[in-house]
């Protein structure tokens, strides 16, 4: 049996009276790549906040990395690698130094941040940019940086929150291949997307809607299941029966 | 009827003279919605900038409605609306507030031009005492849309609608889109989204300031010179890496739950099924693909 990296039962948030995760029960294995679907305000967010160790569960049990994320938050983050859209490097921070930074901060010693940097560089084709400062990259890059950082430190985990947005075809593809590369080496990927192809690049997916999770399976099953032709229509189909918003 | 000329707009930023918009020409049929679609940095925004008469270009010349951008930029901005991609609506007046606020700007009110924000203003009134920067992300932008249409304009220019907004809402705005459409308003929208460019009348696709190819969405697909394979195997990383080393492969890639390919010469199904087994390669389905905007855009970038 494949060894479970991410194991939630019953997992609920609730802000006041407002359920904003509502009881959701799943396991992602090791080396997984699994698609955490949802439209705006579905919850996504505060679930993935909650697994990381940022944020107290209201009930509910789960395991990261086989810690607790009610009282093993510490040793969740040192296990998980983090990189989001909205923030992932610092703009003014050269290519090296934002390396160094993240490693430094994930507790990699001085002599492994020097090799896996190097080998980084390397893997990215980067080394002539080492210097340069990230604000001064194009968008692809700046992402393909930003996922290998966070992966620094080989983490079990890493938490993709719309990683790819606003680059091309040919570049969004590029990012795909590290994520493979990244699963093929036994790092589980938890990714979320607006993008609907790239969750049929997913080996599961799962769909959230107002709190709960309304669906989850591989893509092939969940096209079968609703008996839709792409993954666009099943998310649509499900996502539309959507009562609250952002 | 020509509604937006656009010819050899250049436009580059700082000292170092980068390049943004870079030659680009183009025009816009009263009525038509008209797509440019591009990644992040394409130049999008630029063109949108100098259009609205927001940015001056380096060379180049524009007009809206046969008005010059440089010379009577006065009067294009009274018949033109633009929606940032940015949300630039005040964030601590409510919903009503802001509309209002629009609406006296341009000298007109609500009431005058309801007819034209109903379908679009009904979906969010009830929430018209909300303060805008409480508003939901689809709430927002539904506003904003009805902001840059309250005086009426002839042009809309839309700046990445749809970016970061789920797939529900976009279905959603493009549906408010082909609506206004009848209203023969003119729309220039861009977009990073490759899927959204079929609901366009025509789209320019648009890379590091150049316009790569302007048509409708069908003759761009219709002039996609290769024939395209579909393939689907049990594990897709293995396959793209398979199909990566064939020899007579042209292109290959992932897309969706197939991997896309094409071979270079006469294509030879029984030759590359054979190739893929003695790779290991399992459940193997090969199928010609119907080609997508995002294909011919992937072409026009290799």
């Amino acid at each position: 049996m494949s060894k479970k990296v991410i194991s939630c039962k019953g997992l609920t948030k609730r802000f006041g009276d407002f359920t904003a995760v509502d009881s959701i029960t799943f396991d992602v294995d090791k080396g997984e790549i699994f698609g955490f679907l949802g439209a705006n305000g579905a919850g996504k967010t505060t679930a993935m906040r909650m697994l990381c160790g940022l944020s107290n569960p209201t009930s509910g049990e789960a395991t990261i990395a086989g810690f607790d994320v009610y009282k093993e938050t510490e040793k969740i983050k040192k296990s998980i690698g983090y990189m989001s859209q909205k923030f992932s490097l610092y703009d003014d921070l050269t290519v090296q130094e934002n390396i160094t930074f993240f490693a430094g901060i994930y507790g990699l010693s001085d002599k492994a941040i020097k090799e896996n940097s190097a080998a980084l560089l390397k893997q990215l084709g980067m080394e002539d940019q080492a210097n340069k400062r990230v604000g001064s990259l194009p968008l692809g890059w700046k992402q393909k940086l930003a996922f290998s950082t966070a992966i620094i430190h080989k983490p079990e985990i890493v938490f993709l929150d719309e990683p790819t947005g606003g680059v091309d075809p040919v570049t969004r593809r590029q990012f795909w291949d590290l994520i493979y590369e990244a699963s093929g080496n036994g790092i589980t990927i938890f990714v979320t997307t607006h993008y609907m192809d790239e969750a049929e690049y997913c080996n599961r997916v799962s769909i959230m809607v107002d709190g709960r999770v309304e669906a989850l399976d591989t893509p092939t099953n969940l096209k079968k299941q609703f008996g839709l032709a792409t993954m666009d229509e099943v998310f649509y189909h499900l996502a539309r029966e959507a009562k609250r918003g952002e | 009827m020509e509604s937006v000329v656009v010819k050899n707009i250049t436009k580059t930023y700082g000292k170092e003279k980068k390049i943004a918009v870079d030659d680009v020409s183009f025009s816009v049929n009263k009525g038509e919605l008209f797509g440019l679609i591009g990644p992040d940095g394409a130049g999008k925004t630029s063109i949108f900038r100098v259009l609205t008469t927001l940015l001056l270009a380096d060379r180049g010349s524009a007009s809206i409605d046969g008005l010059d951008v440089v010379t009577d930029f006065k009067s294009i901005r009274n018949t033109i609306g633009y929606m940032p991609g940015r949300f630039s609506l005040y964030q601590d007046l409510t919903v009503e507030e802001n509309l209002s606020f629009f609406a006296t700007l341009f000298g007109t009110t609500i009431q005058e031009n309801y007819d034209l924000i109903k379908d679009i203003y009904i979906q969010i009134e009830p929430f018209k005492t909300r303060r805008a920067g409480k508003l939901s992300g689809g709430m927002k932008q539904k506003l904003a849309l009805c902001c840059a249409l309250i005086h009426k304009p002839n042009v809309l220019f839309l700046d990445e609608p749809t970016t970061g907004v789920d797939p529900v809402s976009r279905k959603e705005f493009w549906e408010m889109l082909k609506k206004l459409k009848e209203q023969d308003i003119t729309i220039i929208v861009s977009t990073p989204y490759m899927d959204e460019a079929n609901l366009c009348d025509r789209i320019a696709l648009i890379q590091e300031g150049k316009i790569l190819s302007i048509d409708s969405p069908k003759n761009i697909i219709d002039n996609y010179p290769d024939v395209l394979f579909a393939i689907k195997a049990d594990k897709m990383y293995p396959l793209l890496q398979a199909l990566s080393v064939y020899p007579k492969r042209l292109a290959s890639y992932a897309f969706g739950e197939f991997a896309h390919f094409s071979f270079q010469g006469k294509p030879n199904q029984p030759d590359l099924l054979q190739f893929l087994e003695n790779k290991g390669i399992k459940n193997i389905e090969i199928k010609e693909a119907a080609v997508t905007i995002e294909d011919s855009f992937i072409k026009l970038l290799s």
